[in-house]
């Protein structure tokens, strides 16, 4: 689960790293209060789950809190790239004199958290991965031991972060060079304190990534012995919580964006059922995730396309077999359905029974709904039997996934396209 | 012969009083019991604060610790609730178990990497977790799989998935294309073993001539075993990649099944299997009929 900008920072400030001094809003006269209460310059950030938020206009600088109210107005209006935006963060701008990236991310190869330190931050880091690999150090976290100082000393210097606190040593950062006086506080230990309270974070949350990117260097550069401020700020965050997980954060999982996922997905999840809708015409029906890709695959290698994906688990059966088809069913633009079950341990005359019953049942549940053309495909233990009781039934069967996903997208052909003045 | 599991194979149950785990005990004594004499043993279960009951007349332990000396068990397989299932793996590989088979699904990640760390080293594998087991037909089976689908024969299979698994054993079998081992490696973002490792393993193995494998998006273990084939194995490998048609950035049912960052598309690593000689299945159950083709009739 991906949480929004604003959450990030919450679980970050709470693990000690500074953030800017911000609020998250709803309307346009909310965040011109909050511009107010901050003074001076603030960025509007519209909080939307997407990649390249700033490009896309979704980050906005306001020098007056009218500025800031008419800019959060029209992005909670008009969305972002054509999703809708329902929040708003307001932040005190920061005066910015270098920007870092420092990430906590999963290797699945190494089956380690992996902390990565770049120089050029504010930039698309897997850019710079492709193109300067060189320019990210990536240090894989021993969970026997944790960070440790000498870890964390080596991330300083290649960020360029010295005791001295003078100015970085690094090459200049890419793009815009630093402006303003260097920060006088040492921001070795201020990158100390951030990097743990990153693993510390992430640990606590679940994370799976958790990136500050950009983590800027303040021009403000206030020692934090006098303020006690960190002169490292974690200007913009991301993070993404471990679904397996979710379990041990019910604060977390209640925090869901409710615009995250579409009605019939949330139906889905709280159902227990795998379900990604897709842009096709042709509802798919399967046992297993990755049975359930492939036929995606190979309805696309027949000249259809998938309505979705959905995995209806182990057995396929009654209840759950109804359940799915309900689903699929709620997305107008399914003009068929393809149905692939393999019955293992479950015997397909029983998978039989079960699916046959479930669309009797949901046929009379679904009265006003026109019916969709269903394609059945079963294999497995007493698949004649099973094929017998679905031909008895009236359905269409098919023997092999391919003739299954040949007759589907021949059906789903045939039927206009929804709203297509039927 | 075969690999990970075979006719000295005593399997132990965690979990085996829930109800996954005594509805799979009693197929895997149904397989083990058909086999007759060439089948490996069920010897027993392990559920904590239930030692002295017994599930399908084996005897029930409180600790694995227990199990293995009263037993001689050397290889569990655990169907705990996620939750646990990490303390699971961990008490059998410190009892000693050497193959350990975790089924349960939806461990979260971070518990499974102190554990991963814990196994390096150690004389213990991990298959799983978030699999379907392993099968040696004829043999055994560790496993959720349906048994009766498998043959005995020349083809290895090493899947991320479940019944996409069985879907491709399936079109062996009724290929006549026997199976040799079937490994479910999981479909989890990190697991206890790799393609890679079961390749190596398939590759060494006299009675394994071809290899079927079964890989879907997410991650780069297709690339890494790609690599690995193009360098170390020379029998015929055949492979089918789930998620072609997968949008980027959603999961897809598995926890690993994810597009993300640019990485683990379907057709990179379909190229990069090309690249070092892989047939590549456009269908499942297309990895048939390219080996039958590879190995000709000689071991139908």
């Amino acid at each position: 689960m991906r949480l929004h900008e604003y959450q990030s920072k919450a679980l970050l400030a709470a693990h000690g790293i500074s953030v800017p001094d911000g609020e998250v809003v709803a309307t346009g006269a909310e965040a011109a209060a909050v511009a107010r209460r901050l003074g001076g310059r603030v960025a509007v950030k519209a909080q939307a789950l997407m990649g390249g938020r700033g490009k896309a206009g979704g980050i906005v600088l306001a020098d007056t809190p009218e500025e800031a109210e008419a800019h959060a107005a029209r992005l909670l209006a008009e969305g972002l790239a054509g999703a809708p935006v329902h929040r708003v963060l307001v932040e005190r701008a920061a005066d910015i004199y270098a920007e870092l990236y420092l990430g906590l991310v999963l290797d699945r190869r190494a089956r380690r958290m992996v902390l990565m330190a770049c120089p050029d931050g504010g930039i698309d880091i897997e850019e710079v991965a492709r193109r300067h690999p060189e320019r990210i150090l990536r240090l894989p976290v021993d969970p026997a031991i944790g960070l440790r100082g000498y870890h964390l000393a080596r991330v300083a210097d290649h960020l360029g972060l010295s005791r001295r606190g003078d100015v970085p040593r690094g090459d200049p950062p890419v793009g815009e060079r630093p402006v303003g006086d260097p920060p006088v506080a040492p921001t070795d230990d201020a990158l100390v304190a951030i990097a743990r309270g990153l693993y510390a974070c992430a640990r606590a949350n679940d994370a799976t990534l958790a990136e500050i990117n950009p983590l800027v260097v303040t021009a403000e550069g206030s020692p934090v012995g006098a303020t006690g401020r960190s002169p490292l700020l974690a200007l913009d965050a991301k993070m993404v919580i471990d679904d397996s997980a979710l379990y041990r954060h019910p604060d977390l999982a209640a925090g869901r964006d409710p615009q995250s996922e579409s009605d019939v997905e949330r139906e889905a999840r709280l159902a227990g059922l795998s379900y990604v809708k897709l842009d096709g015409r042709v509802g798919c029906m399967v046992n297993g995730a990755g049975l359930a890709m492939a036929t995606m695959d190979v309805l696309k290698l027949h000249g259809g396309e998938p309505a979705n994906f959905l995995d209806v688990g182990g057995g396929a059966r009654e209840e759950r077999v109804a359940q799915a088809l309900r689903l699929i069913l709620s997305d107008p633009a399914v003009a068929a359905i393809l149905v692939n079950i393999f019955g293992g341990i479950t015997r397909c005359d029983e998978v039989a029974r079960g699916v046959v019953s479930a669309l009797r049942r949901e046929a009379r549940l679904l009265k006003e709904a026109t019916p969709v053309p269903v394609v059945i495909r079963l294999v497995g233990t007493n698949e004649d039997e099973g094929r017998r009781i679905l031909e008895e039934a009236g359905l269409a069967t098919a023997a092999t996934l391919a003739e299954g996903a040949r007759l589907a997208v021949a059906a789903a052909s045939k039927r206009p396209l929804a709203g297509g003045g039927r | 012969m075969s690999i990970l599991v075979d006719a000295g194979t005593r399997v132990l149950v965690q979990g085996i009083t829930g109800r996954e785990g005594s509805f799979h005990t009693r197929q895997m004594l149904a397989y083990a019991r058909a086999q007759g004499e060439s089948g490996a043993r069920i010897v027993g279960g392990v559920t904590p604060g239930k030692g002295g009951q017994s599930v399908e007349g084996l005897p029930v332990f409180d600790d694995v610790v227990t199990a293995v000396a009263e037993t001689g068990a050397n290889t569990s397989i655990i169907y705990v609730p996620a939750r646990f299932a990490a303390d699971a793996i961990l008490e059998a590989a410190e009892a000693g178990i050497a193959l350990i088979v975790a089924i349960s699904e939806g461990i979260p990640v971070w518990d499974m990497l102190p554990v991963l760390r814990y196994l390096e080293g150690s004389p213990s594998r991990l298959v799983g977790p978030n699999c379907p087991g392993v099968i040696t037909p004829g043999v055994v089976k560790v496993g959720i799989m349906p048994g009766h689908i498998h043959l005995p024969g020349p083809v290895g299979v090493v899947s991320r998935s479940g019944t996409l698994t069985y879907e491709v054993v399936w079109a062996l079998t009724q290929a006549g294309l026997g199976q040799s081992t079937c490994v479910g490696i999981g479909g989890d973002p990190v697991s206890g073993t790799s393609f890679v490792d079961v390749l190596r393993l398939f590759q060494e193995d006299a009675d394994t001539a071809a290899i079927a494998m079964i890989g879907e998006i997410g991650g780069r273990a297709e690339e890494d075993a790609a690599a690995y084939i193009a360098d170390h194995v020379h029998k015929p490998v055949a492979a089918f990649v789930a998620g072609r048609t997968a949008p980027p950035g959603r999961r897809m049912g598995h926890a690993g099944a994810i597009v993300d960052g640019g990485v683990g598309d379907a057709e990179t690593k379909i190229a990069a299997l090309r690249e070092a000689g892989v047939l590549v299945a456009d269908s499942p159950d297309e990895i048939a009929i390219l080996l039958a083709e590879r190995l000709g009739t000689a071991h139908v």
